[in-house]
């Protein structure tokens, strides 16, 4: 089963689990294929140079040999590349993308062979027209070739996770002071501001200077609405630092 | 209520890192294949994961980690959940006596579309030049064909020299891959709901039934079998056959009597589609060899008798393979008895 979202597509597994798969825009797929053109044009120039030596050998040999290991790597790169490496090629590699069944299913080997074959569709007249309509018009971000042969190229993140030493490095925080506070503070908060509150502190030396003071100060307000601390226990903590705390309490309670 | 998501991150991330280990190596290798207990294992991890995911969708909103969750798990899923035939090792020969051959007849009905298509064209071809022999230029857009037959056949017949010395491998390779190319279009162009698969068939058509005509036309016709026929014999069914494959593709989007959605329809027709776009290709490989090593040679060099013999014998063994590799004798002979 599936369902589609904005540049995602979510399935649902018999087991009832659903995951997304976040589609790839044409940017960075436009970007994934000047990276294999690049690849392909090396390995072209490459061989033209092996078979400018061969020349020296046999005029017709050499003839041949630029001929097909012209056709072989414009046709043939994609599909190996595909094969050997699940879905990626070295441009798709690099910028995180990967080519899936639209279900959600392994791919195969003939899907590979077809999305890249009806290739020559997709670039009529010329850079990639076609295929670039059809990608920016189609729900799934599909190209004709994906469409015939049921994928979906999909981009998948690199995943950090959250390094929760920059948010109190061994500080004192006065707002556990108070446990039944914090223990309604953490009934209280949402997970959507949480995750506000942890990006927030995680990211704050990548905010610019006066994006950092607003909305520290509009985090502090609105959790020191939902749950006043005793004016003694905030005194003299700025905005950052309040949001801090709280950020500390919810995502580090201590046992 | 907010997940304790560093004791979470804590005691699960061993089980996630083992199974991205596991995923990783079946990934790596396309022939790897699990034992018994690596299975368990595997499916354990992935039920495991799926837990883990629900869980952190309900109590916290951590999107990085749950992204990273829910990758893992669509890599488990496709590894799991896949009941297509997951062929690791493949067999050339199994594939060249049996598969080929079977799917082409099972898609019959294509082809023969795809040959009357071309006959239609031939048959214009024929006509028009026949009747308009000032359009020649129109019809045959091709300045190597605008040449009078008779003046090609004295010229070439007049020539004792090799007439491809030192080109036929050039020759030779620039054929298989421009016939190849074509046929990957025209099979391409099957998603113009086979509109185009059809004009492509058609044109071919039409050149082939105005050259046909010319040579005929002005008595050359020994000439003209021995010098399509042994080349012609493969490459004319190798177009004919992407044709095929085209108007398969076109069917599956049109969905006559079929009620399946089209994702489906699409997702069954591939491996047929693509098993005909190998057999044509090996056809145009050997096809390209024969027009480079042995159609351009012409009498006194290699007399006309031998190449049309070498011709029809090939089309008899290319009609015999297509038509009865493959076929199940048990089966056939069965089918004869009860019926």
């Amino acid at each position: 089963m599936s369902a589609l979202g904005a540049n995602s597509i979510t399935l649902q597994t018999p087991e009832g689990i659903r995951f997304r798969l976040i589609l790839a825009g044409p940017l960075v797929r436009m970007l994934a294929w000047l990276v294999d053109l690049s690849v392909i044009v090396a390995a072209l120039t490459t061989l033209g140079t092996l078979s400018t030596l061969l020349g020296y050998v046999s005029q017709d040999l050499a003839l041949a040999m630029g001929i097909l290991s012209y056709f072989v790597i414009s046709v043939g790169y994609g599909i190996v590349m595909e094969w050997l490496w699940r879905g990626q090629t070295l441009g798709k590699r690099l910028f995180r993308l990967r080519v899936v069944d639209e279900q959600g299913l392994a791919l195969s080997l003939h899907q590979i062979t077809m999305r890249n074959l009806l290739r020559v569709i997709d670039l009529l007249p010329g850079l990639y027209l076609v295929g670039g309509l059809s990608l920016v018009l189609s729900r799934r971000c599909q190209r004709l070739g994906d469409y015939a042969a049921a994928t979906l190229v999909t981009f998948q993140p690199r995943i950090l996770a959250p390094d929760f030493q920059l948010i109190m490095p061994d500080k004192y925080n006065s707002l556990r002071d108070h446990p039944h506070l914090c223990a309604r503070l953490i009934r209280k908060i949402s997970p959507e501001q949480a995750q506000i509150g942890l990006q927030t502190i995680l990211r704050r030396e990548e905010l610019d200077p006066t994006a950092r003071l607003e909305l520290c100060q509009r985090l502090a307000s609105d959790f020191k609405s939902m749950v006043p601390f005793p004016p003694e226990t905030t005194w003299g903590l700025s905005d950052e630092h309040y949001v801090r705390n709280v950020v500390d309490i919810l995502f580090q309670p201590k046992s | 209520m907010i997940l304790n998501l560093p004791r979470f991150l804590e005691t699960r991330r061993p089980q996630w890192l083992e199974l991205e280990a596991m995923l990783n190596r079946l990934e790596r290798d396309i022939t790897c294949s699990l034992d018994l207990q690596e299975l368990r294992r595997f499916h354990n991890l992935y039920t495991q994961t799926c837990s883990d995911l629900s869980q952190l969708s309900v109590f916290s909103s951590e999107i990085e980690l749950r992204q990273h969750l829910e990758s893992l798990i669509a890599r488990c899923y496709g590894e799991i959940h896949e009941t297509r035939r997951h062929q690791t090792r493949f067999s050339f020969v199994e594939w060249f006596l049996r598969t080929f051959p079977r799917t082409f007849r099972r898609q019959a009905p294509c082809f023969l579309l795809s040959c009357a298509m071309m006959l239609t064209g031939a048959c214009l071809g024929a006509v028009s030049l026949r009747l308009l022999p000032n359009a020649k230029e129109i019809i045959m857009p091709f300045p190597h064909l605008l040449v009078s037959p008779s003046d090609r056949v004295a010229h070439e017949e007049k020539n004792l020299k090799d007439p491809m010395q030192g080109s036929q491998a050039g020759f030779s390779a620039m054929l298989m891959t421009h016939n190849t190319r074509v046929s990957i279009l025209t099979f391409a162009s099957g998603l113009t709901y086979g509109v185009g698969t059809l004009i492509l068939l058609f044109y071919n058509g039409v050149i082939l039934g105005a050259v046909c005509m010319d040579y005929i036309g002005d008595g050359q016709s020994r000439f003209l079998i021995a010098w399509l026929l042994p080349h012609g014999s493969v490459e004319i069914p190798a177009i004919l056959i992407a044709g095929q494959a085209g108007l398969i593709l076109a069917g599956a989007l049109v969905g006559w009597g079929d009620n399946t959605p089209i994702r489906h329809r699409l997702r069954r027709i591939g491996s047929d589609v693509i098993t005909l776009l190998g057999g044509l290709t090996l056809l145009l490989i050997w096809a390209g060899l024969i027009e480079s090593f042995l159609s351009q040679y012409h009498e006194p060099y290699l007399p006309y008798s031998m190449k049309i013999i070498f011709g029809l014998t090939q089309l008899m063994l290319l009609l015999a393979y297509l038509s009865l590799c493959g076929r199940d004798l048990k089966k056939t002979k069965v089918s004869r008895r009860n019926s």
